[in-house]
């Protein structure tokens, strides 16, 4: 029989040589007439071992990592198909340390599986969600979603069943399951992780979504960015669509739900609910005007549910094993777990789920293993790039939604992003505006002209910082003037939020913008 | 700055026509099918160029504005022709983090060119990116459709003889 060896197909994984370690495995295999199957799966997230190679041997999975093509040959010459030790060897995967401490119930499947084989997914707990799902009404499946507590993963955390039983009371002939896969946050891959690594949990959980509201079309708005996250997707919906568990007949349960990924175009605005609809509706991706919300005249000016990869890859488990069990993860009104994402000038990099309220230093440091520079880590961005910065007196956060309001941050899509102490915090401010400026739809005035006037003053800043003290001390107040105009006065949260990174830099880092007053709250 | 006139004359032949056409009848009908329909096209043209723009307005009952704000509200999609490579680097926070402000100096100094521009041998053009989702293992470079991380400037003199070759 075939020995199975795991490489894997995720793009950062292929960001480091995964393809080309693939052929070599097997050209190597075939030169010496070995008999293997290799099995594109998912990456397990701990990318600072990638390219990370399994075997299925006796004693269960064993990995080694980081392999290189050169390593290739001696991994054979020490019989790694039999598990047997290598230089690169890991032991058996599943005993991993970092692995053994996290809480994986969205990522459950995620590196384990033939992200593309239907069986694969059904042998590991796949579509039990759906199931139960079709014996229930679409109230109860909307209870369920609420009394588990979860909450949207794309920024806002509003509640996911909240948002679906607005849908569920609406009216019309027509209704869509809309899925935010624009992830353009840095510092964020948990949603390509999941559909690279396990695109049939987001279509179930689509599909659970359709039939609670009673939807018949989705899609799923994927950058271009993506290219491998809109390719195994397009494979996994034909698939399932093949297998009847997509189309006019839903598992023979009389329900119809057609999905199709649609491909973004380089717009981060998009990944603002009502500018994605009017993108998926073929126009510029303006901004809408709320209300009415998407829920009541979304695409189309249909009842639309939006949510985010991970808020859907996470109903299946809900509908599987009940709200309760979901809901006893986690703290305070943030029930369950959250991918993290750990990025930036971090040692160990990559996915850690874990239930809501460790405090950034444990992923920091316990998981990350400080910086790669092995400097000390000065500052982290929260939430990308909307995300306020936070100094190491605020490591000790824990991370629930709450709790970062109360320190006027937000957790957003849980991307953390670490900076060493060769970080200038005035630059980062200046690159916050920056971005809001290259990014802007340009529908709302305190975005688009409060951005590039941003920039001005941020240069003005730096130039006259240890300079011209009356010049300089007018532009900070500047600085803050217009973040309080873009705070209050924006259409949504593109400008509206441009001011944490800027004034939590100026808050938590004054030094940096030539001042050395106390911290004035923001 | 896109210049609206150099590309009128570029590319309308009886090829593209019969192409774009092609295009048009497979997208048309689909709802929203404009975005897709302008991919298609650049998947096959490399570019959109705005001489398809009337056509395009004519079967999905648009005015030419309001293609041409489509085709230039999103930064995917380019009304010129493209070098025979395009080199992406990521600008996005968790790349600055880990050097990217050295990397994307060094790529334009080494290419002679600024963001937006194509090298005189026609072998590359630079674009900027807003993360590639690969912030793990920043910094981000991507090739075509192929993305490499952890890149270092050797990394990157490798991917330009590469695409010069």
């Amino acid at each position: 029989m075939a020995i199975k060896i795991y490489i894997p197909r995720d793009s950062s994984a292929l960001a480091v040589g995964a393809e080309k370690v693939a052929v070599a495995v097997a050209a190597e295999a075939k030169n010496r007439g070995l008999n293997i199957e290799i099995i594109r799966n998912g990456s397990r997230g701990l990318y600072w071992l990638e390219t990370m190679i399994e075997v299925e041997a006796d004693q269960g999975r064993v990995a080694y990592g980081p392999v290189k093509v050169k390593d290739v040959p001696s991994l054979f010459d020490a019989d790694f198909m039999n598990g047997k030790s290598h230089a690169l060897s890991l032991g058996l995967t599943e005993e991993l340390d970092w692995l053994k401490k996290q809480q994986r119930l969205t990522f459950a499947r995620v590196g384990i599986t033939d992200p593309i084989s239907l069986e694969d997914y059904l042998a590991h707990d796949g579509y039990k969600g759906l199931k139960n799902a079709l014996k229930l009404s679409g109230a109860e499946i909307v209870k369920v979603v609420t009394d588990s507590g979860l909450r949207g993963r794309g920024g806002a955390a509003f509640p996911t069943g909240i948002k679906w039983n607005t849908v569920l009371g609406c009216e019309a002939e027509q209704k869509y399951i809309v899925c935010n896969a624009d992830e353009g946050d840095s510092g964020t891959f948990s949603d390509r992780m999941i559909m690279e690594g396990d695109p049939f949990v987001l279509i179930e959980g689509m599909t659970i979504a359709a039939v609670a509201v009673g939807a018949t079309q989705g899609y799923i708005y994927v950058r271009s960015e993506y290219p491998h996250a809109l390719a195994t997707l397009n494979s996994a919906i034909e698939v399932a669509t093949k297998a009847a568990y997509l189309g006019d007949n839903v598992l023979g349960s009389g329900k119809t739900f057609h999905l199709e990924a649609r491909r973004a175009a380089g717009a981060y605005v998009c990944g603002e609910e009502t500018s994605l609809l009017e993108s998926l509706e073929g126009k510029r991706g303006l901004v809408r005007f709320k209300p009415p919300l998407p829920a009541i005249e979304g695409l189309f000016g249909k009842p639309t549910v939006v949510n985010n990869v991970i808020s859907l890859a996470t109903v299946p488990i809900v509908l599987d094993k009940g709200a309760q069990y979901y809901a006893d993860y986690g703290m305070g009104r943030s029930r369950g777990t959250l991918p993290i994402q750990l990025a930036g000038n971090i040692k160990h990099g990559g996915l850690v789920e874990l239930a809501f309220g460790a405090t950034l230093r444990e992923l920091l440091y316990d998981f990350g293993g400080g910086s790669v520079t092995g400097k000390p880590i000065r500052a982290v961005q929260v939430g990308g790039p909307l995300g306020a910065f936070l100094p190491e007196s605020q490591f000790d956060t824990p991370l629930d939604y709450e709790e970062f309001t109360k320190i006027w941050a937000v957790l957003g899509h849980g991307g953390i992003v670490a900076f060493d102490d060769s970080v200038d915090m005035a630059q980062m401010a200046r690159y916050a505006f920056e971005f809001c400026a290259i990014e802007s739809c340009g529908k709302c005035t305190p975005c688009r002209i409060g951005s590039i006037r941003g920039v001005e003053v941020m240069d003005k800043i730096t130039a006259t910082r240890n300079k011209s003290a009356s010049e300089h001390a007018k532009s900070i107040k500047l600085v803050r003037d217009l973040s309080d105009t873009m705070l209050n006065g924006s259409l949504c949260a593109l400008g509206g939020m441009t001011p944490y990174p800027v004034l939590s830099a100026l808050n938590h880092f004054p030094e940096d913008f030539g001042l050395s007053v106390e911290p004035k709250a923001g | 700055m896109l210049d609206l006139q150099t590309e009128q004359d570029v590319g309308v032949n009886q090829n593209l026509e019969v192409n774009v056409d092609t295009l048009i009848a497979q997208h048309q009908h689909r709802p929203g099918g404009l975005l897709p329909l302008l991919h298609a096209i650049q998947d096959s043209l490399g570019y959109v160029p705005e001489s398809v723009y009337p056509k395009i307005s004519k079967a999905l009952s648009l005015s030419v504005a309001e293609v041409h704000g489509v085709v230039t509200f999103y930064h995917h999609f380019r009304t010129h022709r493209a070098g025979r490579h395009v080199m992406q680097i990521c600008r996005a926070e968790s790349c600055q983090a880990m050097g990217s402000v050295a990397l994307e100096a060094y790529a334009k100094k080494s290419l002679d060119i600024d963001y937006h521009q194509t090298t005189a041998d026609g072998s590359i053009t630079l674009e900027p990116v807003y993360c590639l989702g690969n912030c793990a293992l920043s910094p981000s470079v991507m090739m075509d459709d192929e993305i490499h991380g952890r890149v270092s400037p050797t990394d990157l003199d490798a991917l330009i003889a590469e695409a010069k070759a």
